[in-house]
């Protein structure tokens, strides 16, 4: 800036990441979470073992890396946080901006909880505190769950102190900004990470009964592919998978310096995602391999996934494994670092948001937006309650937040809007792999089938039953309500006015690039 | 391990972790284009 005096005329220029390497570096610690190390390994199991690599490949490739690609072209050609550069893209495309941004709201809530009871554990993990009931200590023990789902403030306070801590460190990180927080904790985080995952899943693969493991989960079940919900699983695990559809890559993206190798710095991001979660397949199979001949059973029997496989299952296996206490370190700290990595991007698109609609510097925004959502995940999650309340969000979040979100983003986006030949100009403008035509049929016609697919299937289970026998009007008022609830709190956004000092109404630094790409286009 | 069972960890390794390596190269010989960039800090920080 050429003068203090100039910050009203002038918006402060638009953060960006120093480098393409710190941008994909955080890219991969958003992408790369809870659900690599969880989610995979149970769904390729499951659907096929071996076989899933077919399903899973083309999932990847035909759906999860054209919308990523989607969401990378509209933030960096749009150069703003999701609900500004969807309304910069068309101004009837703004609430799906809104919608992202409060599904992240919904997420950043209850993950955080998560990643705090992986902190717990890191440090049980010492001790081994849970001892031989590892099921018991962790509903009963340490989470002190209700008998009933139900709303209360019965406050758990080995929860609630970890999660302030975990909320601390994000909102210093989120404070610092772009390039001295985001990119500075990835850069730490998730070399770390990785490190520490590659010598958990060294010494899995040590441990007796580790080849029984792998053979569950590599062993191809070829009939599973004339299965459609098989297919189905790979999509649907592709979507979450990649952190696409919310907001968030349009968001990272944003921060891209202009001339950047947008679709070769994807492929690297979408690769190393998957490459991880072979890897989590790997580790983890051959831990409950483990398990497995310890309990003189089947891996069948001792398969597990989510909070079981974290919080029941794997410490059951530190329990036993020789180095159990290392082997528990480097679990759940993983845990924890894949998590902070992942939260941190899921905040930066409300952060984001909220600093454009209302034009406030980044300090102030990051302070009371990370502030409310702490505020809002300290009140609800750490209760003899949360449980069940994270059960549920997760759950209704995930269907008819994400999935919805995408299948309505893309629809109206490519046939209602037609922005995709636009969109394929810009990504092709400046990287090395283009997004031509294939790619525009798999964004227009791929993609939101799978979509429909899924949410149809999502539907059709939340309705014939109430989600896990919870209590109607809980799973009312905190799924159904909850999800429908962003939809409409989406559209009032909308129309509150954007700030005078916002962006949307003065970005010279957005207006000659404008300019700059048209002189180019007249060359 | 049975042989089916290493065939496809190896497919699998060589698939994921191969198309990894492509990217990494692809991204190797297309170096970032510096001179085009604004470099600059953000004033607030």
């Amino acid at each position: 800036m050429s003068s203090p005096s100039s910050s009203s005329a002038e918006p402060v220029k638009r953060e960006t990441f120093s480098t393409r390497r710190l941008f994909i570096l955080s890219a991969i610690g958003s992408a790369v979470g809870l659900g690599n190390i969880w989610r995979f390994p149970y769904i390729a199991y499951d659907n096929g073992g071996g076989a899933f690599l077919i399903p899973y490949l083309v999932a990847l490739l035909t759906a999860g890396i054209p919308l990523l690609f989607l969401d990378y072209a509209v933030g960096h050609k749009f150069r703003g946080s999701a609900p500004l550069a969807y309304r910069r893209l068309h101004r009837a495309a703004e609430p799906l901006g809104w919608w992202q941004v409060l599904v992240c709201f919904v997420i950043a809530a209850y993950y955080a909880v998560i990643v705090a009871w992986s902190l717990m554990y890191t440090i049980f993990s010492f001790t081994e505190a849970w001892g031989d009931d590892a099921e018991g200590y962790f509903f009963g023990t340490f989470l002190k769950v209700s008998e009933a789902p139900g709303v209360g403030f019965n406050y758990v306070p080995s929860v609630f102190f970890p999660l302030l801590l975990i909320w601390t460190v994000v909102i210093i990180i989120m404070v610092a900004g772009i390039r001295k927080g985001i990119s500075r904790a990835n850069s730490i985080l998730l070399p770390l990470l990785m490190v520490m995952f590659l010598l958990l899943v060294v010494q899995s693969l040590f441990l007796p009964g580790a080849a029984e493991g792998l053979n569950a989960f590599f062993t191809p079940d070829w009939a599973a592919l004339a299965d459609p919900s098989v297919w189905a699983a790979a999509y649907g695990h592709i979507f979450f998978s990649l952190s696409v559809g919310y907001g968030i890559m349009v968001t990272y993206s944003s921060y891209l310096k202009r001339r950047t190798d947008l679709t070769g710095s994807g492929m690297v991001v979408a690769f190393s995602n998957s490459g991880f979660e072979i890897l989590a397949g790997i580790g983890v199979f051959a831990a409950l391999g483990f398990m497995a001949q310890a309990a003189g059973a089947g891996v069948n029997d001792v398969v597990t996934q989510g909070i079981g496989l974290a919080f029941v299952a794997f410490p059951t296996i530190v329990s036993q494994a020789p180095l159990g206490a290392l082997m528990g370190v480097l679990f759940f700290g993983s845990l924890v670092f894949a998590g902070v990595t992942s939260l941190i991007s899921v905040l930066e698109v409300i952060v984001a948001a909220v600093q454009d609609k209302l034009g406030w510097g980044r300090v102030r925004t990051s302070l009371v937006v990370s502030g409310l959502v702490a505020a809002v995940s300290l009140a609800l999650f750490p209760t003899a309650t949360g449980l069940y309340l994270l059960d549920t969000s997760d759950a209704f979040v995930n269907s008819f937040g994400i999935t919805l979100g995408a299948l309505v983003t893309v629809v109206v986006l490519a046939w209602f809007l037609r922005k995709l030949p636009l969109l394929s100009a810009h990504l092709n403008r400046t990287s090395t792999i283009k997004m031509r035509g294939a790619w525009m049929v798999l964004v227009a016609g791929v993609v939101p089938l799978a979509l429909i697919y899924l949410v149809f299937n999502e539907f059709i289970s939340k309705i014939s039953a109430t989600y896990e026998g919870y209590p109607e009007w809980f799973v009312g008022l905190f799924g159904w309500g909850m999800a429908g609830g962003l939809v409409v709190l989406a559209l009032v956004l909308t129309f509150i006015p954007w700030s005078r000092k916002s962006k949307a109404h003065h970005d010279p630094e957005y207006q000659s690039m404008i300019d700059e790409d048209e002189a180019e286009a007249a060359r | 391990m049975t042989p089916i069972a290493i065939t496809m960890m190896i497919i699998a390794i060589l698939t994921v972790w191969g198309g990894l390596a492509v990217a990494l190269l692809n991204l190797k010989r297309h170096p970032e284009d510096e001179g085009a960039l604004p470099e600059e800090h953000a004033p607030e920080l």
